[in-house]
């Protein structure tokens, strides 16, 4: 600490911040310091995958809110795509062609041969750390069909997703947690990240630390890092009828958004075709890859209408759109006529209840409905964010079409880098947390073998400290509970499957007052301990911003791609939109106008081999 | 369970076709150590569909009611395994157990797991619960390196199969009276746990974990009494799986048959 006069030490302030030396684990203030060489935010998929990588060769520490365990990997159920070519011919250039047309073309097709290519070692490096696979008579890992995964450049479905049951995303995350344990791998378990600090060094910003509120004690941490990765997951809960679960709230994304860094194609949310009807359970695209079929009142197949070669198998944007205009025609299942229904009576109950026992029981407990004998009643689901934290093959993340923040990584649902353009397919993205987690902690790794750490300034922690303050003292009149409510209820009747400029009008005008109303909140838990209350609130802070981008972003695009569809604007329009979005947050969010605060550019997609055609099934 | 008449109407498929809303009234332990000496409990009243889960009850205290009323919680479908608690004198997940499979004639109870040391509400300290689980070294031993997947028959994969089913949720330890008092007990979940690998074939460590649980705090310790099978959200059959661990410390191996496999795999 500086010993200068007070006078002296304010102007010297002025022209150069000052920094605070410690110890690791040193308590200065109320506020405790650490220090690793990687600092990894998330313990899902992504953030393991990293961790087995970088815990053996450096200083590693995972900040995680949620026991590992408890990531919403493990809701994952159909399977991993790897073009092992086990069951049948496949190769990853076919998986390559395929996620390219799977995601409308706005995928970036280097990183999609690079996905499709370390598929095969993802896979192999997961069973070989010990992942019970299905498998074949011969004893090899089983494959399975699944949405938009073709033989030869779409002539028909192939056997490309490698599976454990329906409980594939269970089992990546249990081996992931499994190997971490045998590896040690230091854990701080529910600790919410809630700021990146940025230090100025030669007039650029650079990440220093990650500042975390503890859980269970309502502490605040600082991590000094060289390379700090996000692996934080997506942010359905911007929706009210989704998959994700309620902790998936995009506070890594909205952390990135609030530096002034960009996000990328954030209008493309996936809706998976089979949430459980009024729930949004997932069910798994797996059970049509084993044979079940959609079929509206009638009992009509109506996907062989629309996709007529692969039928239940198109991929899940298309698959979404046939399910709602078939509802909006009339022609929905049910006494309201508001769903369709997933028949998996011809399977048997021997490959339901062997391939298929999650997914079987789910319909069994939430709607009373043995799918062994009747059909399940099923609509779209909001499930997953194609956009996110921009970043390069290295998992780098970039503060502009191209250059890269130094030390800073991103992987798996949060990122974007983009291998799902405008429509993931099922199965890569248990593959992208594999392929992009390792390489995140590889990068991660060699980046902090060289680097110095950056200083961190002796503010590090006042942003959260003044958040967590401010909202833990408030006393409006305003309950969380209900502002995030009408929020997920406006994001579903207006920025859904169907979008036009005026329901996004209409929900953007929605969020902007929500943001005021935010403002007047009251947090009733004015404890330290577990203060999940307040917490409840800082998520519903990034839930705003983020619902704001998604809705922006997809004013924006005049087009129908992917899982962004514009009633206005029903076909793609490669000569104005064949490139990605880059949003920016550039003024006050508070400002009724969102062009006042959030900047739009645009980012050339990369096109290697396949020049874009026409999307047809 | 009583058979009220909201249950009888569960043949419906679709929430929205439920019968009105009906009062359900909540008993919970609450315990905040800032505040309180102790544990108390506390009612609420809170409106309730019959296809509605426990979790969605506790979300409308917090949500309407009481915002300090803390649990976990995330995936909300019996998947994550954060919301292990007693309900009703039964260890349950809170979002797996519907309010029609309860007897909404009478208040529903609901307190943290037992056990584990209490830290506010429903939460519990899960600590002593993983230390168990990381000491049975729950991960594949195996000293080959192969350069693509490890062959394993359809029958070697499936004498393992329940036991992978784990979501480490905390239901069965927690349930189990010999944990309650005896802390240094394994506990059903770590015995599950070291069962997934002492019966893979692929593994190398069975010896290595058939010995820590041979110990005086390991799977003698079992009393048989399945409190931890009829706890299990995922239906895994614990008690057995523990049976299997005892029997094959007594044989000294896991007594895996060999493989069935009669086809050379073509690329082995």
């Amino acid at each position: 600490m500086s010993t200068e006069s007070p006078s002296k030490k304010s102007t010297a302030k002025a022209v150069e911040p000052e920094y605070l030396e410690f110890e690791d684990g040193a308590v200065i203030d109320g506020v405790h310091y650490h220090r690793h060489d990687v600092v990894i935010v998330g313990a899902g998929g992504a953030g393991m995958r990293a961790a087995i990588e970088a815990g053996p060769k450096a200083n590693t520490a995972v900040i995680t809110k949620l026991y590992p365990t408890r990531s919403h990997t493990g809701a994952a159920q159909g399977g991993m795509a790897a073009a092992l070519a086990n069951v049948e011919e496949d190769n990853w250039e076919w998986h390559t062609f395929d996620t390219v047309k799977g995601g409308d073309y706005l995928v970036d097709q280097d990183a999609a041969e690079i996905l499709a290519k370390e598929a095969i070692d993802a896979i192999y490096d997961l069973e070989n750390m010990g992942l019970p696979f299905n498998r074949t008579p011969e004893g090899k890992i089983d494959q399975r069909r699944f949405g938009g995964h073709t033989r030869d450049h779409g002539k028909a479905p192939v056997r490309r997703a490698c599976y454990a049951a329906d409980r594939t995303g269970h089992m990546i995350l249990q081996t992931l947690f499994q190997n971490c344990v045998k590896l040690g791998v230091n854990f701080f378990n529910e600790y919410y990240a809630l700021d990146i600090v940025m230090t100025k060094v030669k007039g650029k910003d650079r990440p220093s630390a990650v500042v975390a509120y503890e859980l269970a004690t309502g502490e605040i941490h600082v991590f000094q890092a060289k390379s700090i990765i996000f692996a934080t997951g997506g942010f359905g809960k911007i929706y009210k009828t989704t998959s994700n679960a309620h902790t998936l709230t995009g506070d890594g994304v909205g952390i990135i958004w609030r530096k002034g860094l960009p996000l990328e194609d954030m209008e493309f949310f996936q809706f998976h075709p089979t949430g459980l009807a009024g729930l949004g359970i997932l069910l798994t695209e797996g059970a049509r890859g084993e044979g079940a079929i959609l079929r509206n009142a009638s009992g009509e197949r109506f996907m062989e209408r629309y996709a007529p070669t692969i039928k239940d198998l198109a991929p899940r944007d298309i698959i979404s759109r046939c399910m709602v205009q078939e509802v909006a025609e009339g022609r929905g299942a049910g006494p309201l006529k508001d769903y369709v229904l997933l028949d998996c009576t011809h399977l048997g109950a021997e490959v339901l209840e062997t391939k298929l026992p999650d997914i079987t029981e789910f319909a069994r407990t939430y709607l009373g409905v043995d799918p062994v004998v009747e059909p399940v009643p099923v609509m779209p689901t909001a499930h997953y964010a194609m956009g996110g934290i921009p970043t390069n093959i290295k998992a780098e993340v970039l503060s502009d079409n191209d250059t890269v923040v130094p030390g800073l990584y991103a992987a798996g649902e949060c990122a974007c880098v983009s291998v799902h353009g405008s429509n993931r397919l099922g199965t890569n993205s248990l593959l992208d947390i594999n392929v992009f987690g390792k390489r995140a902690g590889n990068y991660a790794v060699e980046y902090a073998k060289t680097a110095e750490f950056v200083p961190v300034p002796v503010n590090a922690a006042s942003f959260v400290q003044g958040l967590v303050e401010e909202l833990r003292d408030s006393n409006g009149t305003e309950r969380i509970g209900a502002l995030r409510k009408e929020l997920q209820e406006q994001m579903d009747l207006n920025a859904q499957v169907f979008r036009t400029d005026e329901s996004l009008a209409k929900v953007t005008e929605t969020i902007h007052t929500l943001r005021g109303r935010y403002k007047n909140v009251s947090i009733q838990d004015k404890g330290r301990r577990f203060n999940t209350d307040l917490l409840e609130a800082i998520e519903l802070g990034f839930l705003l911003d983020l619902a704001e981008v998604v809705v922006y972003s997809a004013r924006n695009r005049q087009e129908s791609r992917g899982g962004h569809q514009r009633d206005d604007y029903p076909t793609r329009d490669d000569a104005h939109y064949m490139k990605h979005t880059m949003a920016y947050l550039t003024g006050d969010p508070h400002s009724a106008d969102a062009s006042d605060h959030i900047s739009l550019d645009w980012k050339p997609v990369v096109i290697t081999n396949y020049q874009p055609m026409e999307r047809k099934y | 369970m009583s058979d009220v008449a909201v249950a009888r109407d569960s043949s419906s498929a679709m929430p929205e076709a439920s019968i009105e809303p009906f009062t359900v009234t909540l008993i919970i332990r609450r315990f905040d150590p800032e505040v309180d000496a102790e544990p108390h409990w506390q009612d609420f009243d809170v409106k309730m569909y019959a296809t509605d889960r426990v979790l969605d009850a506790l979300h409308q205290v917090k949500w309407e009611q009481d915002g300090t009323l803390s649990f976990r919680r995330s995936c909300a479908h019996g998947v994550c395994g954060s919301d292990a608690m007693r309900i009703n004198g039964r260890n349950r997940l809170a979002c797996k157990t519907l309010i029609k499979d309860l007897d909404i004639t009478k208040p529903i109870y609901i307190e943290a797991i037992k056990g584990l040391p209490l830290e506010k509400d429903l939460i519990v300290d899960m600590e002593p619960f993983f230390e168990s689980y990381r000491a049975i070294q729950p991960f594949l031993i195996a000293s080959d390196k192969p350069e693509k997947e490890r062959i394993q028959s359809v029958a070697q994969r499936a004498v393992f199969d329940d036991t992978t089913k784990c979501i480490l949720c905390a239901a069965c330890t927690s349930s189990c009276p010999v944990f309650w008092t005896d802390g240094q007990y394994f506990g059903p979940a770590a015995i599950v746990n070291a069962h997934r690998f002492i019966f893979d074939s692929r593994d190398e460590g069975s010896q290595v974990r058939l010995d820590i649980l041979n110990d005086k705090e390991g799977v003698w310790r079992c009393r048989t009494t399945f409190n931890c099978t009829e706890a299990c959200p995922r239906g895994i059959e614990v008690t057995k799986a523990i049976s299997d661990v005892k029997a094959a410390i007594l044989r000294g191996n896991p007594g895996l048959p060999p493989s069935d496999l009669t086809l050379t795999p073509v690329s082995a």
